[in-house]
């Protein structure tokens, strides 16, 4: 049986436990052993990404101990991956990045399967999240897990390619602008009329689920808990 | 009939960017505009650029090309210097802004003209050229339709290529009828009345103006040519009728080769119109006797830019050809219109050059994105704008507190039992709000974010509770 390592994040790790567990389900489900190495906490794309180089640094020197012994680390974050694989050379030199896989790159490239075996009986529209998209170039593989999802009723997005406005201390330093790109995410998505909006990062869904939460709109979810869904 | 008030005076140009921008998120005929047109230009550039099979290669290429340039900047120049000096034009080298208006001043001057007409020109917005004739008791009359729409309302550009981009067509003829002097009476604001009426008022510019000024797209080094790419030919009139051209040009506007065009008049007017091609492209080479201009004065402008090209991340915001995809791209420009950012260069790639442009100024324009990469995925030469960004915020400085609070965070997660300690806090903490699962309202600075979104409650058992009962 291969092992493979889990890095929750951060994010999943003070918030949503749901998601790192529906990656252990889905992998295990396809016959992989996981590991979750609990020494770890945060890839350090908050501080980086805030200008914060010497911190970053040190952060990600913490991941190559924690995850260094592993040949496949897998995360439900499509911009902790894009840090790890774009950032972490830059900061430490470390290339342990092409080892990182957002969970749909392993499914889809690693494990080569795109029916996971889920069944989920909803309507659901999928946000593709700016750093899983552009610059981790995920394409269209969330969907295509998504589209083998059983009883799935997917429904397109307007505008979907457009940020939700989250952008990290983005969503603090500029908040104004922020949530008026936030109030069009949420438009779009409540115009879909899908009972959920799924997207490959917690924390994009956060800031969409907290607008949402006031103006009304799909429940967020992040995909791997639809592949876990059996129901 | 509206009385006209220009946008720049309404958004605080040396406010940090946040508040400009909020100002504008304010003004709803604004947004509407700018919606609208960027929305446009969007469309047609993806569509454009989506006809080419080759576009990435040519992406490639064009950053590849600008890279050498910039490794040979120093020799480029030189040659340049030496073959257009040859063809006949007389080459300046300005330092900074104020010595090239005073060498502008000067030639205008030394040519007996009081006024001249303008192309179009990014590099004499940046110095502002026009201000400084001003000062100096010159006029300088934009050619340009958008640049002439911006000049008569006293109002600065908020766009690179659209600069009027701010304005619909209804707000452009109060402009046009209240300011140009000339306009004919009852215009309307259908499109071809108000160019009609901009044709025939710039036409007798065209006639009397004995000095024009211009920028440049291009310079070839290896002939000494400049390049104008243009859309309504009143850059070739400004080009060809004036006894003398003045042109100033930003040396990062260098190319080696004549050859080199190919490349970028593929990516140019696709990337920046959204058009295949562009109407109007003028090549001229120093003088040639009974065709143009009798005087040709190319002033080579570094104002800042060897000082980037020190940079080796930076650097790369040199290669922009001033398209301006990465603005209509952009949902912060979109939202927020060029005035807030407070530079001649707005959005992403104003974000990343005025900062180096004019080091110490301009620290809140690295932040005014959320990283979402739209920018780098138009760029024609590749610019890896969030790139930039993130080394610009780790080269700038930080407010004390944020630093405070940056650090506490490193020092928690740096520690995996500290870490974990902090997150059982917090679910501890967080225990009054779980049953209704969010919290709506909190302190500054949180405040921040609760000002629109609802913040999650932490979890009652998180994963590592989870995992540790099923390892068991």
């Amino acid at each position: 049986m291969e092992r493979v390592a889990l890095f929750i994040t951060c994010v999943n790790d003070a918030l949503f436990p749901e998601t790192p567990k529906a990656v252990v389900t889905v992998l295990e489900r396809l016959g992989y052993e996981v590991d979750f190495p609990a020494a770890q906490t945060c890839c350090g794309q908050m501080h980086a990404n805030s200008g914060y180089k010497d911190d970053a640094t040190r952060l990600a020197r913490a991941f190559d101990d924690v995850f260094g012994g592993y040949d496949a680390i897998v995360t439900p974050s499509g911009s902790c991956a894009a840090m790890a694989r774009d950032q972490y050379p830059h900061l430490t030199g470390s290339g342990i990045g092409r080892r990182v896989h957002e969970l749909s790159e392993f499914l889809v490239d690693v494990a080569g399967v795109e029916d996971v075996g889920a069944h989920f009986p909803h309507t659901v529209t999928y946000h593709p999240t700016c750093h899983g998209t552009r610059a981790l170039g995920l394409g269209d593989k969330p969907l295509r897990l998504l589209r083998a999802v059983g009883g799935i009723d997917l429904v397109g997005l307007p505008a979907a390619d457009q940020c939700c406005g989250f952008g990290g201390t983005f969503a603090l330093k500029n908040s104004e602008v922020s949530s008026a790109m936030l109030a069009d995410k949420c438009a779009n998505a409540a115009a879909t009329g899908a009972e959920y909006l799924a997207a490959a990062d917690n924390s994009c869904l956060t800031h969409i689920g907290g607008g949402v939460s006031r103006s009304g709109g799909p429940r967020p979810i992040h995909y791997a808990e639809i592949l876990a869904s059996t129901a | 009939m509206n009385d006209i008030v220009p946008a720049a005076s309404l958004i605080p140009a040396d406010a940090p960017f946040p508040k400009a921008a909020k100002v504008a998120l304010g003004m709803p005929q604004l947004r509407k505009n700018l919606a609208h047109a960027t929305g446009t230009i969007r469309a047609k550039r993806a569509k454009v650029a989506g006809e080419l099979d080759d576009w990435e290669q040519l992406r490639d290429t064009a950053a590849a090309v600008k890279a050498g340039v910039q490794r040979r900047l120093p020799e480029l120049a030189m040659r340049f210097e030496e073959r257009a000096t040859a063809a006949g034009a007389v080459v300046h080298w300005a330092r900074d802004a104020a010595e090239a208006n005073a060498i502008a001043a000067r030639l205008v001057r030394e040519a007996g003209a009081e006024e001249v007409v303008k192309v179009k020109s990014m590099a004499t917005q940046e110095i502002e050229l026009n201000e400084h004739f001003a000062a100096e008791g010159l006029r300088a009359f934009e050619t340009d339709l958008a640049e002439l729409i911006v000049q008569l309302a006293e109002d600065k550009p908020s766009h690179i290529l659209v600069p009027a981009i701010h304005y619909n067509r209804t707000e452009i003829r109060d402009i046009f009828d209240q300011r140009m002097g000339d306009a004919p009476a009852g215009l309307t604001d259908d499109p071809a009345a108000l160019a009609e009426a901009a044709r025939l008022h710039l036409r007798r510019r065209f006639l009397s103006a004995t000095v024009a000024v211009s920028g440049a797209n291009f310079a070839i080094a290896e002939t000494g040519s400049l390049v104008v790419v243009e859309s309504e030919g009143n850059g070739r009139m400004c080009l060809t009728m004036p006894e003398t051209l003045i042109s100033i040009v930003g040396i990062e506007k260098l190319l080696p080769e004549t050859a080199d065009l190919e490349v970028f008049m593929q990516l140019l007017p696709r990337s920046s119109t959204g058009e295949r091609m562009n109407p109007y492209t003028s090549v001229w080479t120093g003088v040639r006797e009974g065709d143009g201009p009798r005087h040709v004065h190319v002033i080579l402008l570094d104002n800042g830019r060897t000082n980037v090209l020190a940079d080796e991340v930076g650097r790369q915001a040199l290669s922009c050809i001033r398209c301006s995809a990465c603005l209509n791209v952009c949902p912060v420009y979109e939202r927020t219109g060029g005035h807030a950012y407070g530079h001649v260069y707005p959005g992403p790639i104003g974000a990343i050059l005025a900062p180096q442009l004019e080091p110490g100024r301009h620290d809140d324009l690295p932040y005014a994105s959320s990283l979402c990469g739209a920018c780098y995925e138009v760029c024609p030469v590749k610019i890896d704008i969030p790139e930039v960004l993130v080394h610009l915020r780790q080269q700038g400085p930080h407010a004390a507190g944020e630093r405070a609070a940056m650090g506490a965070a490193e020092a928690v997660m740096a520690r995996p039992r500290l870490w974990r300690t902090a997150l059982r806090a917090a679910r501890l903490g967080s225990m009054p709000w779980r049953r209704k699962g969010f919290v709506r309202r909190m302190p500054w600075p949180a405040s921040k974010w609760t000002v629109s979104r609802d913040l999650p409650v932490p979890p009652k058992e998180s994963f590592r509770d989870w995992w540790k009962e099923r390892e068991r």
